[in-house]
């Protein structure tokens, strides 16, 4: 037997997380430095992974199968396709720079008279979130995925209630009552949906008799497991409604600005980045590929809570007065489009959709982590503290625009090519909702210079005059995000080329067909 | 005789069981209603051993006792010490099952 | 030879990479790196010249393949570039002009602190204007399009700590994304369409064009509009032409470099490219030549009523685009007009914008033309420089803008019929509002009193008697004075182009042989003759001049603006476009934000908390039925039993 890379990219952060929570009190440097080399000793399994993969190979690689519970049939079955494979390296990418952003939000504010050891319980939470994600997309079998689909809000409702935001408007107690606020949200929302997804993994049990993923969808692709059409319906709901929170579309969107604003913006990222992906994942890995005619059934009305959510998240983004909160916001846009993509039913709204989800993890990532940094500058959040930091501070500034500019797509950074792909494959099959969803660029331009404007532009505020520029440790964060922006934009084959194959098998699994261009069709 | 006179019966006692339950106040009272109920299902089941012709009733019959003899024995400590604590065996004075 | 292509757009590029994130050991030298990377990028395009020069007018197309951008099932964007006779125009105009700004901001902007990122930021907008001419695919087009527009952005809002400049930046991007938005929509549309958007399929050649043909005239138009809603924003058309004169809040040389010369004319390059699309939609072209003459005679209003220079400039700006605009609406007859009366436009604005710099250089930046007068004895070399630039755009015989605006007059007459007449009659009116306007803002800058000189004009407000440390900075008395040879030098060599570019152009018909390969050419017919043409342009300039000698060259002008009349007043505002636009769209836009976030806040939280909120509540009621005692248990539990066995007695008696 092969060494089973999959579980090794799983379980070392896992492992991580337990050797970082169980280092002493007093070495909380040393915890920090611990779940540093973790994440990236992860980041380099992961890249083990990307080069093993092979894109024109089976649509499933590097597969780890054993027998779990038998009794039901779960069994513990691994496997990535194009699509895992890219989410799975870009979370491994993203954990060292949240991780090294997030340096010293956890550091206690008196030293000694802690009974328990933050700094080491907040990397810990942060490696068992990157396990858990990872695992989840790696998961082919569905109960195996749903275990870890839900276990990993455990850890993100510690990280969000208990590691709030400093930079708080009012007193500590509101602080303390709002953080407590946005988390149970978070869980009860997140959970809310999970039970509905439990539902409905039961009913697939029912009907299928196993949790497997290829084995389901293999037997729904050659006519073996039939389901009655109302079946299908109500299991893709179930399956889809847990996707729909966690991803979040519009209207159960409403716990993210709460989750973002409260907590640490690394924490932010990662939920935004990180584990919102696993429900954008989940629709085009099971929504589509379990329940190919209720997907389709399901389309017109998905297609309008997407758009929805594209102008209604960039109209909100825009009356925003705290700053995280905003990009929250423009993240639910972003979601729009994702989601978008995936049921616009085409080849270029899907890998689009994929590419999207890379290149938003990428750019919020790079948006958010400036935004925090410049928000622990100042110890507030609200837009209206800020000005003409530009001139304090370029570097900060002029980071702080190129993630902006990557938030509204400007070509040449990567999310353009997403966006694009996203609205040239929903036009093809859905021109009005196309032209609709072309608002929203001009809405996101608005947001994003709107507050570049009012932050880093205009006079000097006297509070700001002070404010240093980035340091190196946070140059270190950010200037990769940069340079890996710009490299996509401009080159994203290397990505488009793994994720290609996935989305044709994806395609052929709904059984749609891109439609021919006018002029072909005429002949 | 009839059996199904002996489920009348037991009814009855059932009944009557029931009934003291909902209505004394006497935790002690209380408690021997329930032994009545008890003792009626013992009946119960014993009458249809004897119907159906075999002897499963009467096992569950014994097993029964056994955990009447058991309950009793935790009841009336309980009973005890609840006198002990409030000098009352009323069952309507102790509302502590609440949260 | 293709390869050299490249190159053009990565000197500059590699300028802007240096110039940006080299930090501050390069500001001693940062502006000679960039001023030299754009003198490369022209050498590069002049050696490209000779070489498409040496070849037949049919070979004289080179394309060079990087690499495959977004490979998806269906879906091919490739790094190609296109370099023919339209692109080689294109690129010799903003090497060459782009150059020259790069020379002449050296000095204008010494004093700068920050002078090596604006030249940064200059080598960033010349690679990605010469990414948006020399691209192959409307896809890459689009990414120089935005390219530019961020350009722009960064030094529109160049001087950010004034709260002006970083507004009028902001609208400027955002007015030009909605023109975005059209061109996005429009390679959708081709996309759909053709399955393609690669200029070689979609156009084809104008002998033969692509697949165009086969596709329905209701698409075609579809695209066009588009196309055009695309170009009025980036060209500061009629109705996305409002974020241009606040646009003047930038460097002059920014002015003049990208919202004169180059950049605002890419609207016209994206139509005039997209030719083949156009001739197969008349109504489109209809609403183009429409939207030009509109904005030819709006941009030419608004010029004249402005006190700024910058401003009266950038309305003449916006009107001279409108008569490209106008010309490339016509089809075959007008694209090799509008390209030419592009170039020229492109050297006499760039000069004027130019001059103004330089007069403002010595007017301690002031832009209030009230405040001139009299220049000429000072600035010699800015008034002569100037002076040709005037000439030329007011289409003085001879000039360059003689033979390009004439050309454009009689193409419009000659798209025949009432159409014809309208639109002739629309450009020959703008001419002589040209010939006023520019004839006053001559004679307001360099002719008249002294208008600056404090003690001509005492204000009441002030004491007789100032403190001699307070009057220092911007109230201290300018002393104008002739810029340095940084400065001059350019505007020589672009009244030079101002001068003859036209001439050289327009003899043998140059220009029309070199572009008619790529656009296409006809003479249509026109009802009238070329010569009466001509002289009714030079009589309606005559009388343009006239009028405003009348007005500003034989009475002194006031110092402070008259009230003026109603159209006066509007013209000064814009002709209240953006009043309207501040109305309904950024209060409309304010209010439906700030009710959207009250429904979020109240409906969309607010089922969500109403829900846990009477879930809450319904087991607060339910917990009271928990009193505690022992017996109510029991009755609920015997309650419940005997519900049961009815239940089971009923459901197996049915």
């Amino acid at each position: 037997m092969s060494f089973p890379l999959l579980t090794a990219t799983a379980v070392l952060p896992a492992v991580g997380a337990i050797a970082t929570a169980a280092v002493p009190a007093a070495r909380r440097t040393a915890a920090k430095w611990l779940a540093l080399l973790v994440s990236l000793a992860t980041l380099a399994l992961a890249i083990t992974v990307l080069v093993r993969f092979d894109p024109d190979g089976a649509r499933y690689q590097l597969t780890e199968s054993h027998a779990w519970i038998a009794d039901f049939g779960v069994r513990y079955e691994l496997g990535v396709d194009g699509i895992g494979v890219a989410l799975l390296a870009l979370t491994a990418l993203l954990i060292p720079f949240i991780i090294l952003a997030g340096w010293h939000d956890a550091d206690p504010l008196e030293t000694g008279s802690r009974r328990w050891r933050p700094t080491q319980g907040f990397f810990a939470l942060i490696l068992a979130v990157e396990a858990m994600v990872i695992i989840s997309f790696e998961a082919t079998d569905v109960f195996l995925f749903y275990i870890f689909f839900e276990a990993m809000l455990i850890p993100m409702y510690f990280l969000i209630g208990g590691f709030g935001d400093r930079a708080h408007a009012g007193s500590d107690e509101n602080a303390a009552a709002q953080r407590s606020y946005a988390a149970v949200k978070f869980l009860l929302y997140n959970l809310v949906g999970g039970l509905i997804m439990l539902a409905a993994v039961i009913g697939l049990y029912v009907v299928a008799g196993n949790f497997s993923l290829q084995e389901i969808a293999e037997a729904r692709a050659n006519g073996t497991l039939d389901m009655a059409t109302n079946t299908e319906r109500w299991l893709f709901l179930g399956f889809f409604f847990a996707f729909a929170v966690k991803a979040p579309l519009w209207p159960l969107h409403t716990w993210l600005p709460n989750a973002m604003g409260e907590a640490t913006a690394p924490v932010a990222v990662l939920i935004t980045a990180v584990v919102d992906k696993v429900g954008t994942f989940a629709m085009l890995r099971f929504c589509l590929q379990l329940f190919p005619e209720a997907s389709k059934w399901a389309t017109p009305a998905i297609l309008v809570l997407a758009l929805i959510s594209i102008v209604y998240g960039a109209l909100l983004a825009v009356g925003q007065r705290d700053i995280k909160r905003l990009v929250a916001y423009a993240s639910i846009s972003h979601f729009g489009f994702i989601i978008m993509g995936i049921f616009a039913m085409t080849s270029q709204g899907q890998s689009g959709a994929t590419l999207y989800m890379v290149n938003h993890g990428i750019s919020t990532a790079a948006l958010m982590l400036v935004a925090g940094f410049l928000i622990s500058r100042r110890g507030s959040r609200l837009i209206a503290d800020y000005g003409g930091v530009q001139k304090v501070a370029p570097v900060l500034a002029g980071t702080f625009l190129i993630g902006g500019l990557a938030t509204l797509s400007l070509p040449g950074l990567a999310p353009f090519v997403s966006e694009f792909l996203v609205l040239v494959g929903t036009f093809a099959r859905y021109p009005v909702i196309g032209i609709i969803a072309t608002f929203g660029i001009v809405l996101a331009a608005l947001y994003t210079l709107v507050l570049y404007q009012r932050t880093m532009t205009g006079p000097v505020k006297p509070e700001v005059s002070a404010m240093p520029d980035l340091r190196m440790r946070e140059l270190v964060v950010v200037a990769p995000l940069v340079v890996l922006l710009i490299f996509l934009g401009v080159y994203p084959k290397p990505v488009t080329d793994i994720v290609n194959p996935a989305v044709k098998s994806t395609m052929s699994d709904v059984h749609k067909k891109d439609p021919k261009p006018e002029v072909e069709a005429a002949k | 005789m009839n059996p199904v006179n002996y489920l009348y019966l037991a009814a009855l006692l059932f009944t009557i069981g029931a009934t003291g339950v909902l209505i004394r106040r006497n935790a002690i009272v209380v408690f021997m209603c329930i032994e009545l109920m008890l003792n009626a299902c013992n009946l119960a089941f014993v009458a249809f051993s004897r119907m159906h012709g075999n002897l499963d009733g009467q096992i569950i019959a014994f097993f029964t006792m056994v955990v009447a003899a058991a309950e009793v024995v935790v009841g009336l400590a309980i009973i005890v010490s609840l006198f002990r604590s409030r000098h009352s065996a009323s069952v309507d004075d102790a509302s502590l099952m609440k949260l | 030879m293709e390869n050299l292509i490249a190159l053009l757009i990565a000197a500059p590029l590699l300028g802007a990479a240096v110039l940006l994130t080299g930090g501050r050991r390069l500001d001693a030298v940062g502006h000679w790196i960039g001023t030299l990377l754009a003198g490369a990028s022209f050498v590069f395009g002049a050696i490209l010249f000779a070489d498409l020069l040496g070849k037949d007018a049919e070979h004289r197309t080179l394309t060079q393949h990087l690499w495959s951008w977004i490979p998806v099932e269906g879906f091919q964007a490739d790094v190609t570039f296109r370099l023919d006779q339209l692109s080689m125009t294109f690129v010799l105009l903003i090497t060459g002009v782009g150059s020259l700004i790069h020379l002449y901001s050296i000095g204008y902007m010494e004093h700068d602190e920050r002078r090596r990122r604006f030249f940064g930021y200059l080598n960033l907008f010349l690679a990605a204007m010469l990414l948006l001419v020399l691209a192959d695919n409307y896809l890459l087009l689009y990414v120089g399009w935005e390219g530019v527009g961020l350009a722009s952005y960064l030094l529109i809002g160049f001087w950010q700590h004034k709260p002006s400049a970083a507004t009028a930046a902001k609208k400027a991007f955002l007015v030009n994304r909605v023109g975005d938005m059209g061109l996005s929509i429009a390679i959708m549309l081709m996309f759909t369409t053709f399955g393609t958007f690669a200029f070689g399929p979609v156009l084809g050649s104008h002998e033969k064009p692509g697949l165009v043909t086969g596709a329905s005239e209701a698409t075609l138009t579809g695209i066009a509009l588009m196309l055009l809603l695309a170009a009025c924003g980036k060209s500061a058309q009629v109705p996305l032409q409002s974020w241009l004169g606040d646009a003047m809040e930038g460097p002059t040389p920014v002015s003049a470099l990208i919202h004169a010369a180059t950049m605002v004319t890419a609207g016209v390059y994206l139509i005039v490219r997209s030719a083949n699309i156009f001739n197969l939609a008349p109504d489109a072209q209809l609403v183009v030549t429409v939207v030009g003459a509109v904005t030819l005679l709006f941009g030419a209003i608004v010029g004249c009523a402005k006190d700024d220079i910058k401003k009266a400039l950038a309305g003449s700006t916006m009107s001279q685009i409108g008569y490209m605009v106008l010309a490339a609406g016509l089809g075959p007859i007008g694209y090799v007009f509008a390209i030419m009366h592009l170039v020229t436009h492109g050297f006499f604005k760039a000069g004027l914008f130019l001059g103004a710099g330089s007069v403002m250089h010595g007017m301690n930046d002031e832009v209030d033309m009230r405040k001139y007068g009299g220049l000429r004895k000072y600035m010699p070399v800015t008034f002569v420089t100037f002076g040709l630039g005037y000439l030329a755009i007011i289409g003085f015989p001879g000039l360059s803008g003689f033979f390009s605006k004439d050309k454009i007059i009689e193409a419009a007459f000659a798209k025949g019929g009432t159409e014809g007449w309208i639109l002739g009659a629309c450009a020959l009116l703008g001419a002589a509002i040209t010939a006023f306007y520019m004839t006053r803002v001559m004679l307001m800058t360099f002719f008249g009193e002294e208008r600056w000189r404090r003690s001509e004009t005492p204000s009441p407000a002030e004491p007789s008697v100032e403190p001699a440390a307070e009057t220092h900075g911007e109230h201290a008395e300018p002393h104008p004075h002739e810029s340095p040879r940084s400065m001059t030098i350019p505007m020589i060599v672009l009244a030079f182009g101002s001068v003859f570019a036209g001439g050289f152009f327009s003899i043998g018909d140059r220009f029309l042989h070199w572009l008619e390969p790529v656009t296409g050419h006809s003479h249509g017919d026109a009802p009238i003759s070329a010569a009466t043409v001509t002289a009714a342009t030079v009589t309606v300039m005559v009388v343009g001049v006239t009028i405003a000698w009348l007005q500003y060259g034989r009475r002194p002008v006031p110092v402070v603006a008259p009230r003026g009349s109603l159209l006066t007043r509007a013209a000064r505002r814009d002709l209240l476009q953006d009043d309207f636009n501040h109305v309904v769209l950024v209060r409309g836009g304010e209010h439906l934000t700030r009710s959207l976030v009250y429904v979020d806040h109240t409906l969309v939280d607010g089922v969500v908390n109403g829900t846990a909120a009477s879930v809450g509540g319904l087991s607060g009621r339910m917990r009271k039925l928990q009193n505690g005692f022992a017996r109510s248990y029991a009755v609920s539990m015997f309650g419940g039993a005997a519900i049961l066995v009815a239940a089971t007695l009923l459901m197996r008696a049915v």
